[in-house]
């Protein structure tokens, strides 16, 4: 345990020293500050107003580009030192491997949560300032999803990392994932439900695998379902679970996915060569 | 100390140790010696732990180094064939160290000091941001602060200027007694009032191994 928190310390603060880091937390951070600046909360538009708008907007767009963010820079976490050597002089010192490999994912795991959770924060905080009325159930379950977001991203790179044996490589990979969950899995369904032969319970339970779309759906799943425009999978997932049960799902599963997938990584970090 | 017993290890098609055997003894101090491409490194990280090999057995103290990982090396001292890109600075480097190995920073901070180099004014800078020879003082003081029963050397001296390797050579020859340590080498003539045994690899195979 000792030496899993040192290695989870050191990698933080590489990670603060690095430059990724700097851009990755402008990006959150400047997001939350464009939507202030851009007036967004005092819009009335569908009917969301003020602050929860603004933390539609936010997640939204953190939906889409928090999982490259997190593949990209993490990726290349093992499998960038294995290329350099830094792997076989660090490993030359008696830590265990999984002290290593879960030290590594905790400390990554903090620097990736916390500036788009603190952005959110910090966009309540102001909020408040100016007086308006804060969403906390709506806040609550987008810490929720950043947690699970993170979580599911974060496993999948450390799987990719371990799996792969030159970073350039775990690069090509990640990006082809992100495209993947992002585009590829929507238009391929729609192709299947415009040929109407399958029914639609089989369509959704595959978009429901998708963690991309379960957070797509679990973003807007607490508002009116009248005022949003859902879209047909949002909307007969919703018609079909409760809200509850819709919401702690879409917060578990990603979780654990990524548990498992970091699991699994590890297995093949343990049994591969390490140099 | 050190028992290895028909070791393969291949890379794809490649054998790069074909059923080596050997055994490595307290007071050992061994020049390991080969054409590029010979399996020297290779060997050493069998030895680390590192390799998954093909067939054969390596064994320290009677312990397998991938399975009893930590207790195999908190024994070896290993200086790298290059010093890595650690981005970690120097106190972060050292505090690795100390916490993971009980290794005293006073130690390395004494032997730094012998290998002169400058350790106190480079503190908060990034390790691969020294020059290549400052790297090598470095890992040459932490392994000797390591104080382990075995000591390895993957060709250490490359960037080091003359004064350095003579600094090296010394404290070596004053930290051998009881230990087991191998050093890897192009150059014999440097190393021979340090080594009582000298081994050739060629093409993955220890071709002579002699004592002197
Ligand atoms: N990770 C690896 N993957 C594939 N082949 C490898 C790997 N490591 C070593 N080899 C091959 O194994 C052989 C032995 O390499 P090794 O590094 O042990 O040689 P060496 O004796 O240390 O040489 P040098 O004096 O140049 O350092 C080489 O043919 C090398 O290409
Ligand atoms: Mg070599």
């Amino acid at each position: 345990m000792k030496n899993l928190m040192l290695i989870a310390y050191l990698d933080l603060k590489e990670s603060l020293r690095a430059k990724w880091f700097l851009i990755y937390s402008l990006v959150f951070g400047g997001l939350i500050a464009l939507f202030f600046i851009a007036g967004i909360t005092e819009s009335q538009v569908m009917g969301f107003s003020g602050l929860s708008r603004l933390l539609l907007m936010y997640i939204q767009v953190t939906i889409v580009i928090l999982p490259i963010f997190i593949l990209i820079t993490t990726v290349r976490s093992i499998s960038g030192d294995r290329d350099n050597h830094t792997l076989e002089y660090m490993l030359s010192f008696p830590i265990s491997l999984s002290q290593y490999y879960w030290g590594k994912i905790s400390g990554r795991f903090i620097t990736v949560f916390l500036p788009v959770f603190l952005a959110m924060v910090a966009a309540i905080l102001y909020g408040a300032i100016k007086g308006a009325e804060i969403p906390w159930s709506i806040f609550l379950l987008y810490v929720g999803l950043l947690f699970a977001m993170t979580s599911s991203f974060l496993g999948i790179a450390f799987l990719i990392s371990s799996i792969v044996r030159s970073s350039e490589m775990a690069l090509g990979i990640a990006f082809f994932i992100w495209i993947f969950l992002l585009a590829f899995i929507d238009i391929a369904l729609i192709s299947i439900m415009m040929q109407n032969r399958v029914n639609d319970g089989v369509i959704i339970s595959i978009a429901l695998a998708n963690p991309m779309e379960i957070f797509r759906v679990a973003a807007i799943s607490l508002f009116d379902p009248e005022l949003t425009v859902m879209g047909p999978v949002a909307f007969y997932i919703l018609d079909a679970m409760s809200q509850l049960t819709f919401v702690i799902f879409s917060i578990l599963y990603p979780t654990l996915l990524g548990l498992l997938f970091a699991i699994l990584g590890y297995n093949v970090f343990r049994k591969k060569d390490l140099v | 100390m050190i028992e290895i017993k028909n070791l393969t290890k291949k890379f794809g098609k490649a054998i790069s140790l074909n059923n080596v055997s050997v055994s490595f003894n307290k007071n050992d101090h061994i020049a390991l010696m080969g054409a590029n491409g010979a399996g020297k490194t290779t060997l050493i990280r069998s030895i680390l732990g590192y390799y998954h090999a093909n067939s054969g057995q390596v064994l320290i103290n009677g312990l397998d180094p991938i399975k009893n990982r930590i207790d195999v090396l908190k024994d070896i001292s290993f200086v790298p064939q290059l010093p890595p890109p650690i981005s970690l600075n120097l106190d972060d480097l050292l505090g690795y160290i100390e916490k993971s190995s009980g290794v005293k920073r006073e130690d390395i901070f004494y032997y730094t000091k012998e290998m002169e180099l400058d350790l106190q004014g480079n503190l908060n800078k990034s390790f691969f941001k020294l020059s290549g020879g400052m790297k090598q003082k470095l890992l040459i003081a932490i392994s000797l602060a390591k104080r382990s029963g075995v000591m390895i050397y993957d060709e250490p001296t490359a960037n080091l200027d003359p004064k350095a390797r003579d600094n090296f050579y010394r404290l070596l020859k004053q930290n051998g007694d009881e230990k087991v340590m191998l050093f890897v080498t192009h150059r014999l003539d440097e190393v021979k009032d340090l080594v009582n045994r000298q081994i050739y690899m060629d093409l993955g195979e220890i071709v002579s191994d002699e004592k002197i």
